[in-house]
């Protein structure tokens, strides 16, 4: 791998190398290195673009790296990753993309990842998105996300693309049974005339099963996002969307919440809340020594942490 | 230190204009505790901000170790050794204490150093370090916190708008210590206060009244203080309620 594309892995993995466990590095379009473990096996799918990864029973404690890192102008890709992940199984996943565009055509990542939890199994999802270089062509990654729970299964998944992508469709579907857990952080920031629209479908479909979507965005310049979190509850369960955005300059969001209640015992809450940045927080930061512009910075930073 | 020369604010009510400060001039001296006093509404927080920079003054000009900061904003009034505790303390989301304090400092500060500001606020340090500056928070946790970052700042002229407000389970004693620590630690420190607090006014050098936008007094606590009787601007019930509280902590 070159320099850019070891700068990419850096942003989106945290990686500085060849991580521990197992891993996938994708650079474009091609594997730049693959490791299977006793208890974690990735092999490439047959008919499309993609890997399945299956992840044994019992397994804990472990990880697998999935990072694709893009720098050829004009690359345009849909990659198919399935996990499957055994019962009481816990481990963290780590995803991401970064796409270095120094050229005049568009680059495209659209990776659809399928998760099927098996009873009791435990994830801890991490997504980043990146992008850079200063070419003409746009930066674009449009995942999919679905994640299929079953009984006591807990997924946390964190989300985040904080710059330098000029356009995003996200879409993320979930159906829990009984007894799951769904946890969704989303952080998004985007500038210029980007623009990103997040989506989310999720069934709760058995008794108990919870989840809480919370995504928190900071809009820039001309930029605009559009957040639309649909939760629908089937069975006593309980469910909480939240969208708290700042918007600056002529950023633009709109957030659509969705709540459907099909039993009695359903418990669902939605909040949104999408203004500027308060005037005191500038103040206060300001009496501490700060210029206005580093206090905006300082608020952005915290908001987004 | 702080001079303030005529100094008057205006502001657009309805289309009448109306003078929350008007024609004040004082001068709060090197290595001094003044408290300011008087009825709400007066002006005396007005006069804070326009101290701090917050709101810019219509008529005089504010004075600060000899130089004329009127033109001044907030910020580079800050870096020039002017800090100030907002009444109603700002909520940050995702902003940690930990944070503030390091904002507040203008350096790195250790976790240490910053749980030796939040314990001088009576704060269990180790609880609040890593806690964000949200609505998770007390009005009173929030207040000690506002508290705390003022002490890290390490100002010439420290402002503190009503700081007894809502500290109320804090005893009255610790908040008299942290003034009286901050003169000792800060060389040639000088403190403004506004504040009702009988126990606040007993500990400074000059009390200052200002009713209706105006100084009505200024002096020495003991030329003041006893005038400060039935008729004066604080909330004698307000008062008798803190007196009987200290008196069951004291108990």
């Amino acid at each position: 791998m070159d320099e850019i594309q070891k700068r990419l892995l850096l942003e989106v993995a945290d990686l500085h190398g060849v991580p521990e466990g197992a891993y996938n590095i994708r650079a474009n379009s091609q594997s730049a290195g693959r490791r299977s473990t006793a208890n974690i096996e990735i092999t490439s799918k047959q008919d499309v673009s993609g890997l399945e990864i299956r992840i044994k029973p019992g397994t804990k404690n472990e990880s697998v790296h999935i990072p694709v890192v893009m720098t050829e102008s004009g690359l345009k890709e849909v990659v198919y990753n399935d996990f499957f992940i055994g019962e009481d199984a816990d481990v963290v996943i780590v995803a991401g993309c970064g796409i270095d565009n120094c050229g005049n055509q568009d680059s495209q990542h659209d990776g659809i990842h399928r998760f099927f939890l098996d009873p009791g199994a435990k994830v801890r999802y991490v997504e980043k998105h990146y992008g850079s270089g200063d070419g003409k062509g746009k930066r674009i990654l449009n995942p999919v996300t679905e994640v299929y729970m079953k009984e006591n299964s807990t997924m946390e998944m964190e989300m985040v693309q904080i710059k330098g992508v000029d356009d995003t469709e996200r879409t993320t579907v979930a159906e829990l049974e009984a007894g799951a857990k769904l946890v969704v952080r989303e952080r998004l920031m985007t500038h210029g005339v980007q623009q990103a629209i997040s989506t989310y479908d999720v069934k709760l479909n058995g008794k108990d099963s919870s989840a809480d979507v919370v995504s928190r965005s900071v809009a820039r310049d001309k930029s605009f996002q559009k957040f639309d979190a649909k939760i629908v509850g089937k069975a006593p369960c309980s469910g909480h969307t939240e969208c708290d955005s700042i918007i600056m300059d002529e950023g633009r969001i709109l957030a659509v919440p969705g709540l459907e209640a099909d039993h009695v015992d359903a418990s669902l809450f939605h909040e949104a809340a999408i203004g500027k940045i308060a005037g005191e927080q500038l103040t206060k930061l300001m009496t501490l020594g700060l210029t206005e512009a580093e206090a905006e910075e300082q608020i952005i930073n915290g908001f987004l942490r | 230190m702080l001079e303030l020369r005529n100094v008057s604010f205006q502001v657009d009510a309805e289309g009448a204009e109306k003078e929350i400060v008007r024609d004040v001039s004082l001068t709060v001296p090197e290595r001094k505790l003044i408290v300011v006093t008087g009825p709400n509404g007066g002006g005396k927080s007005t006069l804070a901000r326009l101290i701090a920079g917050i709101e810019k003054p219509t008529g005089g000009s504010i004075f600060f170790g000899g130089e004329d900061i009127t033109a001044k904003n907030v910020t580079e009034r800050a870096r020039m050794g002017i800090a100030y505790a907002f009444q109603q303390p700002v909520r940050f989301k995702g902003i940690r204490v930990v944070d503030l304090i390091r904002i507040a400092a203008g350096k790195a500060v250790t976790a240490a150093e910053a749980c030796d500001y939040l314990s001088a606020v009576g704060l269990c340090a180790r609880d609040y370090v890593d806690r964000e500056v949200n609505a998770s928070l007390s009005g009173g946790e929030l207040k000690r916190i506002e508290i705390a970052t003022v002490l890290a700042r390490h100002a010439k002229l420290s402002v503190f708008d009503e700081p007894e407000a809502g500290i109320d389970l804090w005893s009255f004693r610790n908040l008299i210590d942290v003034f009286r620590n901050m003169r000792v630690e800060i060389a040639d420190s000088s403190i403004l206060v506004i504040s009702h607090q009988e126990r606040i006014l007993n500990i400074a050098d000059e009390i200052v009244v200002i009713k209706d936008g105006r100084v009505e007094k200024h002096g020495t606590r003991e030329e003041i203080y006893p005038s400060l009787g039935a008729d004066s601007a604080e909330a004698p019930a307000c008062d008798r309620l803190m007196e009987k509280m200290r008196g069951e902590e004291d108990a």
